[in-house]
């Protein structure tokens, strides 16, 4: 980044580290170079953020800092962080030591910011976080709801450091556990280390992390290395981006994980799959494996510890089915990305047909926390055979949209009504689909439900990646199950037909359900060509992509019926079973609804009551959307 | 030498062998279409789906590259087994209505119509891919593979355009199993850039 630090890290870069001692040396050089009294100006760069203007709000402090004249003892070290997590808030800036909170930042308030805040040290009220229960405003992050109910450990220097400066991870305590491991551990004991810890695969699946491992040790020792260790960045699932999150705030993590796997393996070659989509997640690896390689941190003879690694990024070209492993694979090897069959597993035969162990982002981001702490103190979050925390993205009809850590076994209700805050409309939450497109449905009667893969598995639904999308009333959950079959029919590879005709033949009954048509053995027939696809497709996509249309009927039979039997959409959304009418009530004859009316079909005099002509209305909704008055309802 | 169970019914067989090699061996029947003994199993049609058990645990694996393994329990006509067996051929009756091949297989278990729609009453192709690794692992050349993914998959020569890398062999019309090559082979072959003279008699 182009502030201050860089200033300040050409002065202490010292060039290869050759021990922990150096290691140390060096972060302590780091640490009394910085002033604690300094204030620091956090701006979050994380892809929501920018995305709503955080790049201008940033690069109008360091204008101002530069140009106002401000004293130099006050000007503030202005740095740019990953998600800071408080998405629906952005873009958000922090300012420390103080741990001031401002949300929805414009450049314009940034002037205030420093008159304010940075001169005279009080806080600019409106631009603080206020409580929606008292609307009384918060000043510190920690005092936020949002913040202080989680338990932030993977995300714990995700907003605070810069992604860009290895320094700052240094600073923060990044590389210690690789120093400790090289210095104080066998890679076997780091194996069993990780297995003592009780983490499972945070992609989705849940599979012991530590038994992986020894499988694939078990392998190497029967046909002998080279074994490679992969990351699998390449999230897809809608509504998804904590991987996206980690990559992009804390690359360090990743890669310190990887490398650490990588002893605990004997392996000498990774790679960083990642998503196309994620060019920011791409930059900040790059730039992390280039600054790691510098400081001996990654490459030949590590540490001088006379064990050498290095990965490469290959980026995904944008199929959802790569996420899967062997299909992974396969892309990696210059193929089209179809999964192969996996009756022999990759911890046997995976890239290359070498061993190979594929973990995703989270967890690999969860080895360092584990190698550095200890097991012990790791397998005590969370519950029972699920231990640790777990990184969601809280999506959907939720007022505090973001990026959340919660210990494993969190109910539901905590994540996504003190938490998230809730349902925007006040009312109870509908259902949460839990595990992207091939997850399910959990309906409010289940809030309590304890949010750990046994539990959701249980329940019909999975852990999968971490989304979290959050329903109301105004959801239907036909129009839901339509929505991520037609997303995983578009995804399928078309190799296996379970997959490519039966999602397609899916989709067709359900398209009949949404247009008031089909009869009660239909959704027979639908539960029972989803439960073929389950158990005949060729992959993970196909056998999990049934999900949310069975926990859907399994939880919500009333509304299918309601869609089938009545000829009536419960959530109003079902374009064919609904008409639009004004409310003559509520009706201001405003005429926003006439204005933007995109088939001119509504029609009334200046402030009197305005009609719809539902002849001609194509039920898109824009007047009801427009309305300011509530008089647009859906019948 | 590896013994296990099919229908309980003791096989044994040399190791390396797949689940569809040991019954085919012993006489116990499982359809498929994607597989053919010249070229290595794909597990692209899902036919020959079988479930093995053990105790309360059950799983459905393509028995055509699923490897024999000591002491399993294999079921060729469980109820599942069945169920994905009658949806596919649901589907392919409706996907492919002019295979006689598929009807004719199709109709020895027992599907003789299907509840889905027919969108293209004169297709054959079922998409399977044998055509085209026949092409690749027998012949060597890959004049045809397969283009696209998802529901737009199709074979094809490079950019759909006639090719003159098909030697016109006939291998992927003798192996498809459903007759499609039959058919389609005059538009992945070009017309031949020699002409040949007929000899002066």
């Amino acid at each position: 980044m182009t502030n201050e630090n860089t200033a300040l890290n050409t002065k202490i870069n010292s060039g290869r580290l050759n021990s922990h001692e150096d290691l140390n040396a060096l972060r302590q050089q780091i640490i009394d170079k910085h002033d604690p009294t300094k204030l620091e100006v956090l701006v979050c760069h994380g892809t929501g953020c920018i995305a709503n203007g955080s790049m201008e709000v940033s690069e109008t402090f360091k204008k101002i800092c530069e140009t106002s004249g401000i004293d130099v003892k006050i000007k503030p070290n202005i740095k740019t962080t990953g998600c800071q997590g408080f998405c629906s808030r952005g873009p958000l800036v922090l300012i420390n030591p103080q741990g001031i909170f401002y949300q929805r930042v414009k450049p314009k308030d940034v002037e205030e910011i420093i008159q304010k805040t940075i001169i005279n040290n009080e806080p600019v009220e409106r631009l603080l976080y206020k409580d929606p229960k008292t609307g009384e405003p918060i000043k510190t992050e920690n005092e936020i709801p949002f913040y202080n109910l989680q338990e932030r450990i993977v995300l714990h220097n995700i907003g605070k450091i810069d992604p860009t400066d290895i320094n700052d991870k240094i600073a923060a305590g990044g590389y210690q556990a690789l120093a400790k491991a090289l210095t104080t551990m066998t890679p076997k004991d780091v194996v069993t280390e990780i297995t003592k810890s009780g983490l499972r695969g945070r992609g989705g699946a849940g599979f012991p992390t530590g038994r992986k491992w020894q499988g694939a040790l078990k392998a190497v020792d029967k046909k002998g290395g080279p074994v490679y260790v992969v990351v699998n960045g390449d999230e897809g699932d809608p509504g998804a981006f904590m991987d996206c999150a980690i990559m992009e705030g804390d690359p360090h993590a990743v890669l310190e994980g990887l490398i650490l796997g990588a002893y605990a393996l004997g392996s000498n070659n990774g790679y960083l799959y990642i998503r196309a989509e994620y060019p920011l997640a791409v930059k900040h690896l790059e730039m992390a494996m280039a600054q790691a390689r510098e400081l001996g941190l990654l490459g030949e003879n590590i540490l001088n510890s006379g064990f050498s690694f290095d990965a490469r990024i290959n980026r995904g070209a944008g199929a959802f089915v790569c996420g899967e492993s062997t299909a992974l694979f396969t892309s990696i090897e210059g193929k089209a990305g179809t999964p192969r069959p996996k009756y022999v597993r990759s911890v046997e035969e995976g890239l290359w047909g070498r061993p190979t162990v594929l973990n995703n982002v989270e967890t690999w981001a969860n080895v360092p926390l584990i190698i550095d702490k200890g097991a012990d103190w790791y397998s005590k979050l969370g519950v029972l055979n699920n231990t640790g925390t777990k990184v969601f993205c809280l999506v959907g009809k939720v007022n505090n949209v973001g990026l959340v850590e919660v210990p494993m076994g969190t109910p539901l209700s905590k994540i996504v009504e003190d938490i998230g805050g809730g349902v925007p409309n006040g009312k109870p939450f509908k259902a949460v689909q839990t595990g992207g497109p091939s997850g399910g449905c959990i309906p409010y009667k289940l809030k309590d439900l304890a949010v750990d893969f046994d539990s959701l598995t249980k329940a019909g639904a999975m852990m999968g990646s971490g989304a979290m999308i959050v329903m109301d009333d105004r959801d239907c959950v036909v129009d839901v199950a339509l929505y991520f079959l037609r997303f995983l029919e578009e995804e399928s590879c078309g190799k296996c037909i379970p997959c490519r005709l039966g999602l397609s033949r899916m989709k067709e009954i359900l398209d009949t359900f949404s247009h008031g048509k089909g009869s009660e053995k239909d959704i027979d027939d639908l539960i029972s060509l989803a439960k073929a696809i389950q158990d005949g497709a060729l992959c993970a996509l196909g056998t999990s992509a049934p999900n949310p249309c069975l926990t859907t009927i399994k939880f919500f039979k009333e509304e299918y019926l309601a869609h089938i039997n009545e000829q009536r959409c419960p959530a109003g959304v079902c374009k064919d079973l609904i008409t639009y009418s004004i409310d003559p009530d509520a009706c201001t004859g405003c005429g926003s609804c006439a204005r933007h009316c995109p088939q001119n079909c509504i029609s009334g005099e200046k402030k009197k009551v305005h009609v719809i002509d539902t002849q001609n209305c194509i039920r898109c909704g824009i007047c009801m959307d427009t309305c300011k008055f509530d008089a647009v309802q859906v019948n | 030498m590896i013994k296990f169970n099919i229908n309980d019914i003791e096989v044994e067989v040399e190791p390396g062998c797949t689940v569809l090699e040991a019954a085919r061996q012993y006489g116990i029947e499982i359809p498929t279409l994607c597989y053919h003994e010249a070229v290595a199993p794909s597990g692209a049609c899902r036919l020959c789906m079988v479930e093995l058990k053990d105790g309360d645990w059950s799983k459905l694996v393509a028995s055509c590259i699923y490897p024999a393994a000591e002491g399993i329990n294999v079921y060729t006509e469980t109820e599942r087994v069945q169920n994905v067996r009658n949806w596919i051929f649901q589907m392919l009756l409706a996907q492919c209505p002019a295979s006689v091949e598929i009807k004719t297989l199709a109709k020895k278990y027992g599907v003789t119509s299907s509840r889905f729609s027919i969108e293209n009453p004169d297709e054959e192709c079922m998409v399977c891919g044998l055509c085209t690794r026949a092409c690749e692992e027998i012949v060597g050349l890959s004049a045809i593979s397969m283009v696209d993914r998802g529901v737009y998959k199709k074979v094809g020569a490079p950019f759909m355009q006639p090719t003159d890398v098909c030697v016109a062999c006939g291998c992927c019309v003798t192996i498809c199993p459903t007759g499609a090559m039959r058919s389609y082979i005059d538009s992945v072959r070009s017309v031949r850039s020699v002409t040949l003279t007929p000899l002066a008699l």
